[in-house]
């Protein structure tokens, strides 16, 4: 009998009951909560008058609506200026005051994105079931945890029942081995690996990414590769732990101490695969063959090298394929034959749980630093990830140098990601973001995305066009 | 849960693969705290010829008159016939929610994305997933003959056209169970309850940093 794989265990070890069709009603460990997508669930639980199994399995954060202007901000949630957005955040905090969940307000120095700041205080763990109404919820896997998005309708039942019934998913293991060239980072090498699988490539998978650029990356590069499994179809991303996370862990305030920190090493340490585990899929690609990313489309899959070239559909032998390519184009309003590199910027939105976190903002502060933001760029933002990401930026001086070089040093949130906020696009806008999705309208109407690494978005605010971050 | 037994109704095409749920229900609308009123906002985006916002009155707003829904052929629509990875993006349970509220109980594709398949059976929404080759048939069909519809039987997990073809698909044995009968998957899963309580305990016991923390 071959071993198992990390998700295998984490299945198995969370199984409360066996279902048929390879089904189970597994343990959910913790469930994260935001304003968008738990309103009606709160709700289904009054109107059923049921309480939650468990509230210290809990955590809330509001993240997609809050204002990241100084000004707005300041005000706590009787400051943001839409009413639609301002009753969303007041509506989480009283179901987290009614329902006895601890919640950090708007203010709180340790707000910021769900995903960002679940990792960032231990309340995300290695070893975990983890579920949250987000689809970027595969992020946490990065720590060896099982964690995925699930609807509303999901989000009340592990609310009521702390379980999740569901099928089991395949396994796939994704895996870079070799090192990465300077200047290529975790963005371009999951960029590069959705351009290989496509945006359902992942689809019932849970997919696992190892190999040595893997293992050598931060905490901080495997959140941002796991964070994008969802846009290669995947509902579940998965990093094996080792001692850059047990490092990574150790001390968070809600991580445990003493006698149960050594117990919980002694058990994260199983929370790898198997060497003779059995992936039904195994996909490798080699770290020096990545070069910097740039999506040209309105697909996460519709990406190349900054040095590609704009595709032609004419020369495409697949009719459905050729369709979405013309669409993509028309929309994205570009042509056939033109170099990434000739692409010209309006906005730079540095931030989203995807890439938002202190290397990050140091990667792109490193590229900026003693350089201004082109003239031809009207607007450059960078937005942490949290609160406590913002204070430490400022105690490493990384604002000062955003703002010296024209950039908006703002407040933590989910913001320009998908423009849920005043944060957005105009009709017609290029950005280059550090985001995760370019769909049609994602960060405004008419909005134009390109998907980009913190260190590219950097270099192309000041080039206002894209450029090779490799020759900065 | 609302149940799904059968299902008469025009067929719909939406002819594009990787329809994302930013696509299907644009994030503004996701501001509201209910459940219901996402009908009018349903593809918003290539709809409408100007942008949305939450609340609107539709009516007058201009409509782009190439999209299939805005075609009076489609205007009474149940049935919704899509293209590879339909629903993929984001985990909004909006998507079906808009869907459904415009009159889609069935979506048929090859293939639908992972979140968005499992949100729809909450909602009273048969997704069936069908040969490429098949689908390609169908939406030929569907260009070819004004009003066309189809008679979609769960019970008997078969499709009849107006055309009169009849072609047989695939759902999971419990989905349709519970899809059938309208059931509280909650309450299904309380009935567990002893079965939870016990698998807590010994992992609490195993896993005690897992539990009383955060509060």
């Amino acid at each position: 009998m071959s071993g198992q794989t990390l998700y295998d265990k984490l299945w198995h070890s969370h199984l409360v009951e066996e279902r048929d069709n390879d089904c189970g009603l597994i343990y959910i460990d913790r469930q994260l909560i935001h304003e968008v997508t738990s309103p009606q669930a709160f709700e289904g639980l009054r109107i059923a008058g049921r309480q939650p199994w468990r509230v210290d399995a809990n955590f809330a954060v509001p993240d997609h609506n809050v204002p990241t202007e100084l000004h707005e901000r300041s005000g706590g949630v009787a400051g943001i200026i839409d009413p639609i957005s301002r009753l969303q955040v007041q509506t989480l905090d009283d179901n987290c005051r009614d329902f006895d969940i601890l919640e950090f307000q708007v203010n709180d120095v340790r707000q910021g994105i769900v995903h960002v700041v679940g990792p960032e205080q231990g309340v995300t763990l290695p070893g975990m079931t983890i579920v949250c109404g987000d689809s970027h919820t595969s992020t946490h896997g990065a720590l060896g945890a099982l964690a995925q998005g699930i609807g509303t309708s999901e989000v009340e039942h592990v609310m009521a029942t702390q379980c999740l019934l569901q099928q089991r998913m395949k396994n796939m293991l994704v895996r870079v081995d070799g090192t990465l060239q300077a200047g290529v980072t975790a963005k371009d090498v999951v960029l590069a690996i959705i351009g290989e699988i496509g945006t359902a490539g992942g689809t019932h998978h849970a997919i696992e990414f190892g190999g040595e650029v893997v293992r050598a990356l931060s905490m901080e590069g495997r959140m941002t590769i796991c964070n994008m499994a969802i846009e290669a179809g995947a509902r579940v991303g998965l990093i094996g732990v080792d001692d850059i996370t047990i490092e990574y862990v150790k001390g968070r305030p809600y991580a445990p101490t003493g006698e149960q920190w050594d117990r919980a090493v002694d058990a994260w340490r199983e929370l790898h695969s198997d060497d003779d585990a059995h992936f039904d899929r195994v996909v490798e690609l080699r770290g020096e063959d990545i070069m910097p990313q740039v999506t040209w489309g309105t697909s996460p899959e519709m990406v190349l090298p900054v040095s590609g070239i704009i595709p032609d559909p004419a020369t495409m032998d697949h009719a459905g394929e050729r369709e979405a390519t013309e669409r993509a184009l028309q929309y994205m309003g570009l042509t056939p034959g033109m170099a990434i590199t000739d692409i010209q910027l309006d906005t730079v939105f540095i931030g989203s749980c995807t890439n938002s976190r202190i290397e990050d903002l140091r990667a792109a502060a490193t590229v900026i630093q003693g350089k201004h933001v082109a003239p031809t760029v009207k607007r450059a933002l960078v937005v942490p990830g949290s609160g406590q990401i913002k204070q430490q930026a400022e105690e490493e001086g990384l604002d000062k140098i955003f703002i010296a070089a024209g950039m908006e040093w703002r407040e933590p949130g989910c913001s320009m990601c998908l423009a849920m906020n005043s944060d957005k696009l105009g009709v017609g806008e290029h950005c280059a973001s550090t985001s995760n999705r370019n769909f049609e309208g994602r960060q405004g109407f008419g909005g134009r995305t390109h998907l980009v690494s913190p260190a590219m978005a950097a270099a192309a605010a000041v080039a206002g066009h894209f450029v090779d971050v490799r020759n900065w | 849960m609302k149940s799904f037994t059968v299902l008469q109704g025009i067929v719909a095409p939406m002819d594009r693969a990787n329809v994302d749920t930013d696509l299907i229900i644009p994030k503004q609308f996701l501001k509201s705290i209910k459940r219901s009123g996402f009908g009018p906002y349903l593809f918003d985006e290539v709809r409408y010829l100007d942008q949305g916002e939450p609340g609107q009155d539709c009516t007058n707003r201009p409509i782009n008159v190439d999209f299939a829904l805005n075609q009076t052929r489609y205007k009474d629509a149940a049935v919704l016939l899509a293209r590879e990875n339909f629903g993929c993006g984001s985990s909004r349970e909006h998507a079906p929610w808009a869907l459904e509220d415009f009159g889609f109980h069935c979506i048929i594709a090859p293939s639908f994305a992972d979140i968005f398949f499992n949100n729809c059976f909450k909602n009273g929404i048969l997704p069936i997933e069908l040969d490429a080759n098949v689908v390609d048939g169908l939406f030929t069909e569907v260009y070819a003959n004004e009003g066309y519809s189809m008679t979609v039987d769960l019970a008997t997990q078969t499709i009849k056209t107006s055309l009169g073809e009849t072609v047989n698909f695939q759902v999971d044995e419990f989905r349709k169970h519970c899809l059938f009968n309208g059931l509280d998957d909650i309450a299904l899963t309380l009935n567990s309850a002893d079965a939870i309580r016990s698998y807590e305990q010994g992992w609490r016991e195993k896993s005690p940093w897992l539990f009383d923390v955060i509060k």
